[in-house]
């Protein structure tokens, strides 16, 4: 029987799937639905020092394979999460991830010092956030950028520290160990892509910013061979992300050298997609002797 | 209440229209799920996960027999989803999600209109076009509780499923665009909400609008029923949002029933 456990952090995860942040809400949402005590942790919907309401006009488009979507990090805010949110978040048997964005470096080290003092178990640094005008993506590109937000919040902040990167980024390479430096303890990718579509009829873009960010497995391909370069990259553990649908995606990233991976759009294509996809990871390691992912963990490369 | 999700089988598809559907699907709470009220709905999928399009449907609950689990959904066919909807055949499978958001809470609103000081004691149910697909239930559920409805119902042109109304409605009224059936023109035209305690309306977003200011000058209560492209159905995505008078509001689980003028006042 397979032991699907990942150490993560100094925490102990019960898989390595952990819902993505922006489709999975805070969790309780889905807690009739499957069974999240199998899932690694949740990441919840990213959050902002104030909250915010999001952005105006169309927020969703499918495409071939894939969702954009430009929610604008609609949130209450750090301190409603922390007084409403979290209790239900903390209640669900799983690892809590609490996401951050920011509109500036003051507003993250707020957010950051004050989710120090709760019962979240991981801060997921949002630096990547493409649709709002400072979500964080200002931070997300150049690597000089990055490494100045995460020193800060490194210094204020108690808890592990994952940074979620872009796409966007310059250079993945140089963006990671980046970050590395600046103490974060592991590196999430990616984010979405940022991305574009025109209604032909109303003669302008679809989304109100123009850009809207692009996820599913439109993505995939290309989301694993940033998580591959940002494996190379660092020591530190690289949690990969970017349109896994199945256990054999989430596999793929693993070979790659993903310590856990994240699962978003696929929560809209099946409601069950989290859990559905740490079983059928769990078939293929009985189907091939393999009794633990550290067996597998990077063996592609 | 929270949704389930599973497989189920289709029981019966029935075209009405060229582009109208009814289908009914077997839902069994004894499984697990939640018994669907008035005004909610469920996610609908029919095809592979790795087949367009990438998101489920959001489709209204038209009709629920507790005794049998017949959940019935009344549908437009608009798109690639619908059309594959559209295509299922008694026997075949479809993941269903739900039941999912807010609805119209009929008992609640049955006792207050039963326990105003004064009449008119009356509820009038406001549908358009496929917006009146939700309100079947709910004046099942109103004439239930005790308060039959009166129904107005408007359509572009030929009426459809307004059989089903016939036992649980009080008086229908029916008007088109086109003139065909009933009267001649919107259904604003037809109703009076000075006549009502409580008008509950669904529909397109314009004439929702047009029945919520009638109800306006005449100060009586108006709940309408929104729809939104919506990616989880669940609270989770945020995609559906509507922003209220009273902040932003998801459409799939606060709503999909607001008060109207959070929704619509100036």
């Amino acid at each position: 029987m397979s032991d699907l456990r990942v150490p993560f952090l100094g925490l102990e995860m019960a898989g390595p799937v952990v819902a993505a942040s922006g489709t999975f809400g805070f969790g309780p949402e889905y807690q009739d639905i499957e069974d999240l005590r199998l899932l690694g942790g949740i990441s919840g919907k990213g959050l902002t020092l104030a909250g915010q309401p999001g952005n105006r006009g169309e927020r969703l488009l499918e495409t071939p394979a894939g969702l954009m979507n430009s929610i604008g990090l609609q949130n209450p805010g750090v301190q409603h999460f922390i007084d409403h949110e979290l209790p239900a978040m903390r209640a669900l048997g799983t690892t809590v991830w609490a996401n951050l964005g920011g509109h500036s470096i003051e507003d993250y080290c707020t957010g950051a010092a004050m989710l120090s003092g709760t019962a979240v178990d991981i801060i997921e640094l949002n630096i990547s956030c493409p649709n709002v005008k400072q979500g964080g993506l200002a931070y997300g590109v150049r690597a000089a950028d990055a490494a100045e937000v995460v020193e800060k919040v490194r210094a204020v902040s108690t808890k592990p520290l994952v940074v979620k990167l872009s796409p966007q980024a310059e250079s993945i390479a140089d963006i990671c160990k980046a970050v590395e430096g600046a103490g974060a303890d592991a590196i999430s990718l990616c984010n979405t892509f940022q991305a574009c579509a025109v209604d032909i009829e109303k003669r302008r873009p679809v989304f109100d910013n123009i850009f809207a960010g692009l996820s599913g497995p439109a993505v995939r391909p290309i989301a694993l061979r940033m998580v591959w370069q940002a494996v190379g990259a660092v020591n530190i553990p690289v949690v990969g992300l970017g349109g896994i649908t199945t256990g054999a995606d989430a596999l793929q990233f693993i070979m790659a050298g993903a310590t856990a991976v994240q699962v978003g759009t696929a929560n809209f294509i099946d409601p069950t997609a989290c859990v559905r996809i740490t079983k059928e990871i769990a078939q293929w390691m009985d189907a091939h002797g393999v009794a633990n992912l550290a067996e597998v963990r990077g063996c592609a490369r | 209440m929270n949704a389930t999700s599973c497989n189920t089988a289709v029981l019966a598809q029935q075209r009405l229209q060229p582009d109208i559907c009814r289908l009914t699907v077997a839902w069994a709470p004894s499984a697990g799920g939640h018994i669907p009220h008035a005004g909610q709905f469920f996610m609908l999928r029919a095809w592979p996960a790795d087949q367009p399009p990438l998101l489920a449907r959001p489709i209204s609950v038209h009709d629920f027999d507790p005794a049998t689990g017949a959940l019935t959904f009344l549908y437009q066919i608009k798109g690639q989803g619908t059309t594959q909807l559209a295509a299922l055949q008694p026997g075949d499978t479809l993941s269903l999600t739900g039941p999912c958001g807010n609805g119209f809470d009929a008992a609640a609103l049955a006792a207050e209109v039963a326990g105003d000081a004064l009449p008119p004691r009356k509820i009038a149910v406001v549908g358009g076009g496929i917006g009146v697909a939700p309100l079947l239930l709910l004046c099942r559920e109103l004439a239930a509780a005790g308060v039959k409805p009166d129904l107005f119902a408007g359509y572009r042109d030929t009426p459809y499923a307004l059989e089903s109304f016939v036992g649980c409605c009080n008086q229908i009224y029916l008007a088109t665009d086109s003139g065909v059936a009933g009267y001649h023109g919107l259904i604003t035209g037809v109703l009076h909400p000075a006549q009502y305690a409580r008008v509950l309306t669904c529909g397109p977003m314009v004439m929702m609008r047009g029945v919520y200011a009638l109800c306006a000058e005449q100060n009586t209560p108006c709940l309408a029923s929104l729809e939104g492209k919506m990616a989880c159905g669940l609270g989770a995505c945020l995609g559906c949002t509507c922003h209220t008078k009273i902040g932003p509001k998801t459409v799939c689980k606060e709503g999909p029933v607001f008060d109207a003028g959070e929704v619509f006042a100036e």
